[in-house]
């Protein structure tokens, strides 16, 4: 009998394309999971709605359901639910071992070119907060470049959104 | 879905703004490779896939209404069919003055076009603006940088000048004098949509190249 937990703990399992350090549930990106007998519904919601791994979360969300023997159904919901304050600590924090900076959390409104420019962000690599926005875009659409005036490290940010 | 459908003007709507964003992603990609420097190449190419993904959402949304998908609506259309404005339509690669005005004009366009479906009362629409409006802040910040460095600028303002009818023609004529406002820039005559320019059939052509080459391929 598939039960809610365990499939919460299957999807723990899959990692990001994208950043595989980070499973899809420590992204946040799994909001609901409802078992019907041997049907189970996800909800999802993709973290930018330009983010090329959309596809390929879906299918591997829809596939780790499969191996548990219940048919899966995933929907996606493309509203406002999800924000970089979904990542969860344990998430954060593998983001930041392998050279992302976590993002900043959500504010009201969202961030302005001033607030990335004079912030202290700082180097996952030396910890320094002497660190100066490169470019607000990135090799995916979630991510900034900066780089760390005391290692001269260029390394990436994931954008609060 | 909704539990009572969207009149269609709505949907006519959202249409408009999944061309709008489709096309200029196309018109932002062209960039790629060629872009003045490595960081403006990454830029554009990040602001484009930005830009279709919304494509996408919004054809999405529409086809839930319609029938069909976003693929065939992004795609399967003829050309006359889409109601992109004609702003998005222009080919400016070469003309980094010019490129950077419309960026800067779609962008503050938009903003005002966002804010308002927020407010829709078709609440899958509202919950997308909302999810947009939080990412096109990061093309808002790339665009206003740029209008703040090349301001003053004699290509620059003639760019501006020359493309202002144009950015008029992306909004509702109920929204424009915001733009206006926010641009500072008198209302004039804008550039409406319906008609294409010129340029526009062969754009038409290369962006459904691929997926008429071989009808109903899985990719």
């Amino acid at each position: 009998m598939v039960t809610a937990e365990k499939v919460w703990e299957a999807l723990a399992e899959v990692p990001d394309p994208e950043i595989p350090v980070i499973s899809l549930v420590d992204l946040g990106v799994v909001r609901e999971v409802e078992v019907d007998g041997e049907r189970v519904r996800v909800e999802f919601t993709p973290t930018f709605l330009g983010c090329p791994a959309q596809e390929v979360m879906r299918t591997q969300l829809a596939e780790a359901v499969r191996a548990l023997g219940a048919e899966p159904e995933i929907d996606v919901v493309l509203d406002d639910s999800w924000s970089t304050d979904r990542i969860t600590p344990e998430g954060r924090r593998k983001l930041e071992e392998s050279g992302f900076a976590p993002p900043e959390p959500r504010a009201a409104s969202a961030p302005t070119l001033v607030q990335l420019d004079t912030r202290a962000f700082r180097c996952p690599y030396c910890g320094s907060t002497d660190t100066k926005l490169e470019n607000i875009f990135g090799p995916t659409p979630c991510r900034s470049i900066r780089y760390c005036q005391s290692c001269r490290q260029p390394f990436e940010q994931f954008k609060t959104i | 879905m909704s539990a009572q459908a969207p009149p269609s003007s709505l949907v006519e709507t959202v249409l408009a703004f999944a061309d709008d964003e489709l096309v200029l992603g196309w018109r932002d990609s062209e960039w790629t490779g060629v872009a003045p420097f490595l960081e403006e190449d990454v830029a554009f190419s990040s602001i484009a896939q930005g830009e279709i993904g919304h494509a996408r959402a919004l054809y999405d949304l529409a086809a839930g209404v319609l029938g069909g998908d976003a693929d065939a609506l992004a795609f399967d259309r003829e050309p006359g069919e889409y109601r992109c404005a004609p702003f998005v339509e222009l080919p400016l690669v070469h003309d980094w003055a010019a490129t950077v005005a419309r960026h800067w004009l779609y962008e503050t366009a938009d903003s005002i076009r966002v804010a308002d479906l927020m407010q829709s009362d078709w609440a899958e629409l509202a919950g997308l603006a909302a999810k947009m409006d939080r990412e096109e802040a990061y093309h808002r910040m790339h665009a206003g940088m740029w209008a703040e460095k090349l301001g003053g600028d004699a290509r620059f303002e003639a760019a501006v000048e020359r493309l202002w009818p144009y950015a008029l023609g992306v909004l509702e004529p109920g929204q424009r004098a915001r733009l206006a406002e926010a641009v500072g820039r008198p209302e004039v005559e804008a550039v409406e949509r319906g008609t294409h320019d010129e340029g526009y059939a062969a754009l038409h052509e290369e962006m459904t190249m691929v997926r008429r080459s071989i009808p109903g391929a899985a990719w």
